[in-house]
């Protein structure tokens, strides 16, 4: 009996220790050598595999920063500065002012202002439908309002808004990682700027057709008449087939371009409530409201 | 038993209404409207400017590059502007306006209905008048002909193939045409054989066009190596691919293999029709037969129409569009474009113009997959549609790739087969697009 | 939609085929089984069919309303009456309400709800409730009353079947080839009548609902594998014809098998699928310790389908040679 015992103790104990000798030098002889900055640095970036850096996701971002040696050109917008700063501390290297940005939808076609001349009937996605044609309107710039925007979107920050079929960004939730920007068919998401206050100023439309075209497929489309062009003192707008953009370099925020604007589409956003007596900036509170 | 191709197909409702409508002429457009971009490549540039005077069959953009074509005026008025239009892609492109006063031909053209036999010219004549005249594959897809005629040097062509397929339902454009003008065919076929050397030519042609088969047969024993070959009916034989297969038994690999690497070279009948007018009669493409149809239409026809000419014009002479007319179509309803409006203009790819009822136009209620196979049976490729679009859904495009996406031909046979009703089409067709996408930007890196 | 012009790009035109339809065909097909059934078993196995395909149906509509709570309700598609139908031709004739309203209830909640419903379940719902009522009552499920008893249910006279001779090798006191082709044996409702599943397996092909590759590949590896042993001793195993006529062979290899959900999707696929069934059919009845391994084998291969779909491509257009 005490002999079986024995017996079984010794052919474990025996076994576990061959085991354990050939593990610890299996563990030596294949070891992968990494970096243990790379482990610092991927548990502080914010692990949502978002892409908005340009690389597939956290770890492969914090790998490129090691085998780079330095933070030169690369930032997480995502993570806060304060992250980025730890990050830069460990790679023993500055961190690069960077301009926080903010996605912006450029175009005011809704229900309303863009009537709905045919039915699309395909699958649900824009990227399909913006095959089908030019969409429903007369506009074949604008938003389709199947929300390929939304759907990737990894931090809940846009949603499309009931009333107008458009897509809304949360400002405070939205982090300028880019998903939305290149997942929109159409290009009209863009990142901007947050300036002080988060206050920015830009063309809410991406329509290219001539003014009389675009005019007559939306309400509050770009006519391309130039008149933000001329009102501009510091030509930070330009004119490109008859379509204005505001450069946010160049731009300085004083907004007098918006109320020269015949179609109301120049935004401005955050900005204090306008006087009382401006009838014409009725949309601009309009979007003031939405966005806050 | 009569040949086929070998893999997948479908047999949707032939339903050609117009089978025995005598082709009529559609009237001349007040406005005649040519987009520069009517061929694959790049888009044609405009030689004429505002104010000017253009006759029948003037030329008023010249090909933009090799893989490009010319534009003629199919009419002859003052050019009124160049400015952009909607086409039958759904978008704005650039074209050129042309305000119609009287008709003028230009001289060198020959109008009689004589035919024209002998052809005396070189294969390099042959070839530059083809490209002079701006002649593209009119079975849709519109690639330059003179290119096609100019196969890479070492191709070792055995067989022309002529494309008298139409195996789209409801168009009878190509039917009409093999029935009102065999000898001009029979002699396009032997002007591209001997531009391209060949002894043999085969004109494939469905066996729901008895008819033409027979006439075809009588005719062509006058010419030396044109064979007329029927074939059993399925959906798509009019691929190329298809039709190569069905016709030499040979399928070809997939891209970037060309036809040509199987020994073969199709040609549709309407491009083969034009080619005999440029090179016999001087004659530019500026007009096609165009099939005007649809289950509730009043007057379906067949019509020769210029170029140019607003399809609204087409649906008047056809008796109007329908009250329930819920989707109008430019092509067949397997591969044709939806049409946002009716005042798009006919262009050298149109082959025809339906209107579908209301009522089957509107896309049944899509349900979850139940794995039925029939799109993997339907396939005339061999691919898994229903693997295609749910890595289509997921953004899966590496794997996309690897089950080869790219040899889809977007015939459409899996969508129409889907007892769930799922836009297997719509999700295959974006992943086709992204994944070649991903491709191109990966061979300009290299 | 009013009076707009649709915007979808092609094809334009569908063939007209529904779930629905398909769903039914094959209902259609089960019919004339039903029909053998009824001849053979009486009004029993009227009763067994009813209540399978009622409670079958009651707990889909519930639990879609109830657990789920998605608005559209899926019954009238047709899968619920035929998991019910399915579940009650592997059933015995004389077997208690309870116990088929058990096995609905499995059938449906756990073989099918709980992966989200019709074309999301990896198994045959209807052999997953088939297999838990026979490791759950496996006397109940295993005493098959014989045929001729036209008004009896519970009380009903059971007997050996031929699967049960064949196991215990007396293979001399088997029914004659003839009445197990027509279905008058002790067995399951639905499996019994060979002529009426063939008649059902016709209009299935002439409908196109399935193809030959599943049901034939089985049968053919049944006949050939019960054939070799029968020619290396004719005395205990028994002739070919006999295994292919017996049990659920005919009811799986054309009803179960094919279930479109948890099938493989290509040619190729599907045959190796079907020998693999036909193979463990074999392996269960000639060397196992049930009687019959019809519904084991179909569930043992439902769980491979997603290897199979990864393994087996179609021959892509252009590898094919010249």
């Amino acid at each position: 009996m005490s002999n079986a015992i024995l017996s079984a103790v010794v052919v474990l104990g025996v076994t576990g220790l061959v085991t354990g000798v050939f593990l610890f030098l299996i563990s030596r002889r294949f070891a992968v050598k990494s970096d243990p900055r790379i482990a610092s640095i991927q548990a502080l970036l914010p692990g949502a595999n978002c892409g908005g850096c340009g690389f597939p996701g956290c770890s492969a971002f914090a790998e490129a920063c090691v085998r780079q040696g330095s933070l030169n050109g690369m930032n997480c917008s995502v993570s806060k500065p304060e992250a980025m700063a730890q990050i830069a501390a460990i790679m023993g290297s500055e961190v690069e002012a960077v301009v926080p940005k903010v996605a912006v939808v450029r175009c005011e076609g809704s229900c309303a202002n863009r009537p709905r001349l045919n039915v699309y009937n395909g699958a649900m996605r824009c990227s399909i439908a913006n095959m089908a044609g030019g969409g429903e309107t007369g506009c074949f710039f604008g938003c389709l309002g199947c929300g390929d925007c939304v759907s990737v979107c990894k931090f809940d920050a846009i949603h499309m808004d009931a009333v107008t079929g458009l897509p809304v960004v949360n400002q405070e939730s939205c982090v300028a990682c880019g998903a939305c920007v290149s997942a929109c068919p159409r290009h009209i998401i863009e990142l901007r700027n947050r300036n002080k206050k988060d206050r920015r100023v830009y063309v809410s439309c991406v329509n290219k057709d001539k003014g009389p075209v675009a005019k007559k497929a939306c309400a509050v489309a770009c006519i391309g008449c130039g008149k933000c062009v001329k009102a501009c003192q510091f030509e930070a707008i330009t004119l490109d087939m008859n379509l204005a953009y505001i450069d946010p370099e160049k731009c300085r925020l004083c907004r007098k371009c918006v109320d020269e604007c015949p179609q109301h589409i120049i935004k401005a956003v955050n900005f204090p409530a306008p006087l009382p007596q401006k009838q014409s900036s009725e949309t601009v509170s309009q979007t003031e409201t939405a966005n806050a | 038993m009569l040949k086929t191709f070998r893999i997948g197909g479908v047999h949707p409702e032939d339903n050609k209404l117009t089978r025995s409508c005598r082709t009529g002429t559609a009237g001349l457009p007040k406005q005649a409207v040519f987009p520069l971009s009517q061929h694959i490549g790049a888009p044609a540039v405009p030689c004429v400017k505002r104010g000017d005077s253009v006759k029948v069959g003037t030329l008023i953009a010249a090909a933009g590059g090799f893989v490009s074509a010319n534009i003629h005026s199919s009419v002859s008025g003052k050019v009124s502007k160049i400015d952009s239009v909607l086409d039958a892609s759904g978008y704005r492109k650039p074209a050129i306006f042309v305000d119609v006063e009287g008709d003028e031909w230009e001289e060198t053209i020959d109008r009689s209905d004589t035919v024209v036999k002998g052809c005396n010219l070189s294969p390099e004549e042959i070839i530059s008048k083809v490209k002079d005249a701006g002649v593209v594959g009119m079975g849709g897809a519109c690639f330059p002909t003179h290119v096609k005629l100019s196969p890479p040097k070492d191709a070792n062509i055995e067989c022309l193939i002529v494309n008298g397929v139409e195996c789209e339902p409801f168009l009878t454009a190509d039917h009409r045409l093999m029935l009102e003008h065999p000898d001009e065919i029979l002699v396009g076929v032997s002007i591209i054989m001997k531009a391209l050397g060949l002894e043999r030519g085969c004109v494939g042609i469905e066996a729901n066009k008895m008819d033409a088969v027979e006439l075809l047969r009588e005719k062509a024993r006058e010419y030396n190596g044109i064979e007329i070959v029927p074939l059993r009916m399925k959906y798509p034989q009019g691929g190329e691919k298809q039709l190569i297969d069905a016709v030499m038994g040979r399928q070809v690999p997939a891209p970037p293999a060309i036809p040509a690497n199987v020994g073969a070279i199709v040609q549709n009948v309407g491009t083969v029709f034009a080619i005999y007018e440029a090179v016999q009669k001087n004659m530019p493409l500026i007009q096609r037969n165009v099939t005007v149809t649809g289950k509730s239409v009043k007057n379906p026809c067949n019509l020769l129409v210029r170029t140019g000419t607003p399809i609204s014009q087409l649906i008047e002479a056809a008796g109007g569009m329908p009250e329930d007319t819920g989707k109008l179509i430019s092509g067949g309803p397997m591969m044709g474009r939806p049409l946002l409006s009716a005042d798009v203009p006919v262009v050298k790819g149109t082959s025809g113009v339906l209107m579908i009822p209301r009522q089957e136009a509107v896309r049944a209620e899509e349900r979850p997959c139940i794995r039925c196979a029939k799109c993997v049976s339907a396939c005339p490729m061999g691919l898994e549609p229903y693997l295609m679009a749910t890595l289509g859904e997921q953004g899966d495009w590496e794997r996309a790739e690897k089950e080869d996406i790219m040899i889809c031909i977007e015939c459409g046979c899996c969508q129409s087969s889907c007892p769930s009703r799922r836009p297997l089409l719509d999700w295959v067709r974006l992943t086709k697009t992204t994944v070649g996408g991903i491709i191109r930007s990966r061979n300009a890196k290299k | 939609m009013e009076n707009k012009l649709i915007l979808s790009t092609s094809p334009h035109l569908h063939n007209g085929d529904t779930v629905e339809r398909n769903m039914y065909n094959v209902i259609l097909a089960l019919i004339p089984a039903l029909i053998a059934s009824f001849l053979f078993f009486g009004v029993g196995s009227l009763v067994v069919t009813l209540a399978s395909v009622v409670s079958c149906v009651f707990f889909e509509w519930s639990i879609t309303k109830y657990l789920l709570k998605r608005d559209r309700s899926t019954i009238s598609d047709g899968s619920a009456v035929l998991t019910g139908l399915l579940l009650a031709f592997n059933l015995p004739s004389n077997l208690p309400l309870y116990i088929i309203v058990i096995g609905s209830l499995v059938a449906i909640g756990v073989g099918k709800m709980t992966f989200g419903g019709l074309g999301n379940n990896p198994f045959n719902p209807a052999l997953v409730g088939r297999v838990f009522l026979l490791v759950s009552f496996p006397a109940k499920m295993t005493t098959w009353p014989v045929t001729g008893q036209l008004t009896a249910y519970a009380d009903a006279v059971t007997g050996a079947t031929p699967l049960a001779l064949i196991k215990q090798g007396a293979i001399d006191q088997l029914p004659p080839l003839g009445q197990m082709f027509l279905g008058n044996t002790g067995g399951c409702i639905g499996e019994v009548s060979v002529l009426a599943l063939l008649i059902g397996f016709a209009w299935l092909l002439h409908k196109k609902v399935i193809t030959w590759h599943i049901p034939v590949s089985i049968m053919v590896t049944v006949f050939v594998l019960a054939g070799v042993m029968w020619l290396i001793n004719p005395e205990t195993y028994a002739n070919p014809l006999y295994h292919l006529c017996s049990g659920g062979v005919m009811l799986g290899a054309i009803f179960m098998a094919t279930d479109y959900v948890t099938s493989p999707m290509t040619g190729k696929g599907q045959i190796i699928y079907g020998i693999c069934i036909g193979l463990l059919v074999m392996v269960i009845r000639l060397f196992g310790s049930y009687p019959e391994g019809m519904s084991f084998a179909i569930l043992i291969m439902n769980s491979v389908v997603p290897l199979l779909d990864n393994w087996c491509k179609p021959k892509r257009f252009g590898e094919v040679g010249k």
